[in-house]
Order: C-alpha cells, then sequence, then structure tokens
C-alpha cells in the first residue's frame, strides 16, 4: 500500500505530463524552435501551451494554501529560497542555449524516449552527463565551506 | 483552428497540452506535495542528486513520461519529428543538464511551477532561457543562411 502511495501519483502525474507535452507539439524540436524564432516564422504555440499550464496550476497553488498536508503524503516538500544569484541566472541561460540547439528540454526528452528512442538517446546521455559533471563542479565549493576554520 | 498570420501555429492543441501538463503538475503538488520539474526529478531518479524525494517516486514519474507521450502517439495523428544531427544533440544536451541542475529548474520547474506561484526566482530563470533560447536559434539562422 505504502509503494502504491509513493508510486501511483508520480506516475499518474508523469503520464499526464508527457501526453500534454506530445498533444501540444512540444515533443517536436521544430515546433519549440519556432517559439524561439521571434525573428523569423515565429510559432507562438508554446505560449498557449505555457499560458494555460501556468493557468492550472495557478489555481492549484491557491487550493494549496489551504490545505495542511498533501493527500497522498505527510508534508509538502517545496521550494523555498526566495534569493537571486549569479547561479540561477547562468545556469538558466546555459540551459537556454541548449534549449535552442536541440528544440528539446528535459520533459520532452525523456517523453520522446518512446517515440523516437534512437534520435533523441545522444541528447539524454548528454544530459546526464552534464548534470553529472555540474554536480562534481558544484560539490567542491560546497565542501571548502565546510571546513572548519 | 487556425491562427491569423501564423499558419504554422496549433493554438488549440496548445491550450490541451498545456492543461494537461498543468493538471499534471497540480497533481503532483496537491497530491504528493512536490514540484512537478522534469531535471529535478530525473537528477533524483538516477542518483545524479541527492534528495528527499522517495527513488520510486521520482521513477514513477519518469516512466509515466514516456508512457503518456506513447498514448497519444497511438490515440490521435502523429508525426516522427526530425531530430538535430547528434553532435548538436549531444552538446545541447550536456548544456541543457549542467544548465538546469546549475539553475535549479527547467522549463517545468521554474516556467510552469514558479511562474504560476509568482516566484521572483523562477520568473528570473524562465526569462533568462527564453531570452538565451532565442539569441541561440538567432544566431543559427544567421549562420545557416
Amino acid at each position: 500500500m505504502s509503494l502504491v502511495r509513493k508510486l501511483l501519483p508520480p506516475l499518474v502525474s508523469g503520464t499526464l505530463f508527457g501526453a500534454g507535452l506530445t498533444l501540444s507539439g512540444m515533443t517536436n524540436p521544430a515546433r519549440v524552435r519556432g517559439f524561439l524564432d521571434v525573428f523569423g516564422a515565429w510559432d507562438p504555440t508554446l505560449a498557449f501551451v505555457m499560458g494555460s499550464a501556468v493557468l492550472v496550476m495557478a489555481v492549484a497553488w491557491r487550493i494549496r494554501s489551504r490545505m495542511g498536508t498533501p493527500i497522498f503524503a505527510e508534508r509538502f516538500s517545496l521550494p523555498d529560497r526566495k534569493d537571486l544569484d549569479g547561479r540561477l541566472i547562468t545556469g538558466s541561460i546555459l540551459f537556454g542555449v541548449g534549449w535552442g540547439l536541440a528544440g528539446l528540454c528535459p520533459g520532452p526528452a525523456v517523453a520522446s524516449l518512446a517515440l523516437s528512442p534512437l534520435s533523441v538517446l545522444p541528447f539524454v546521455v548528454a544530459m546526464l552527463a552534464g548534470m553529472g559533471i555540474q554536480r562534481f563542479i558544484a560539490a567542491k565549493p560546497l565542501r571548502r565551506q565546510a571546513v572548519p576554520e | 483552428m487556425m491562427l491569423p498570420g501564423f499558419p504554422d501555429a496549433q493554438p488549440l492543441h496548445g491550450l490541451a497540452g498545456g492543461v494537461l501538463i498543468g493538471l499534471a503538475a497540480a497533481l503532483m503538488l496537491l497530491g504528493a506535495g512536490r514540484i512537478a520539474g522534469v531535471s529535478g526529478i530525473l537528477a533524483r531518479g538516477t542518483g545524479i542528486a541527492p534528495g528527499d524525494m522517495e527513488m520510486s517516486s521520482a521513477w514513477g514519474f519518469l516512466v509515466g513520461l514516456p508512457l503518456g507521450a506513447l498514448l497519444i502517439a497511438l490515440t490521435t495523428r502523429w508525426e516522427p519529428a526530425d531530430f538535430a544531427a547528434w553532435p548538436v544533440l549531444v552538446v545541447a544536451g550536456a548544456l541543457v543538464g549542467f544548465g538546469t541542475r546549475m539553475g535549479s529548474g527547467c522549463t517545468s520547474g521554474h516556467g510552469v511551477c514558479g511562474v504560476s506561484r509568482l516566484s521572483q526566482r523562477s520568473i528570473v530563470a524562465t526569462l533568462s532561457f527564453i531570452a538565451a533560447g532565442i539569441v541561440t536559434v538567432f544566431i543559427q539562422s544567421m549562420i545557416g543562411g
């Protein structure tokens, strides 16, 4: 029962998410790059995707503010940082360059493993490598800070 | 439905897909008490990043993504997409992996979950990656002719 509680809500959420990405055309790199091509043949479809997703989620945040605990978990585990820092902006810019180059971000890339597995595999493998390299680099200054003077 | 001036746009598919994505993120928030940020869940599921999310939960979500994609591909008129050549995919993938971890999120976590919560961090991150994507596509179109 406990495993069902841990597994089922994320499984249903992931399935809805993958369905939404595919239905909206976001698993097609050309459509994503079309949205970013504002100085060329701009394709505004992604704005509709993000617009409706954000609207639904805005309602969910309102509901959440009146809930003590989530339905299937003991507590909420949500990010609480409010500071802006260089890592946030630099990381987002690097992500944006990769996103523009391939027309892929993590969700559509993982979803595409079912649609075009061989085509998307180099991206997914490199993405995991990039995540690992970032973790390795980021771990260094943290360790230095942890050493008492 | 056609959007005047934008022959390639599919606003209705976009709206419908966006509602599904919003419901997915809402279920994750209200059901599991978490942000549906794909980059974070992927890092957690593969063991790249530590976290308090259960491995089984992360894998539930990660298995669901291609499953949902498959369901739509089988039930609607779906055409296979074109992907970039593999050297471009490798460079782009590495940047996406590195960047999303450094910037603590991607299109789903910052762009959908954070912006809808009016998180200042997520709004800045989203504007940053959209701007960087626009510049990248523009430079590519200049180089490509």
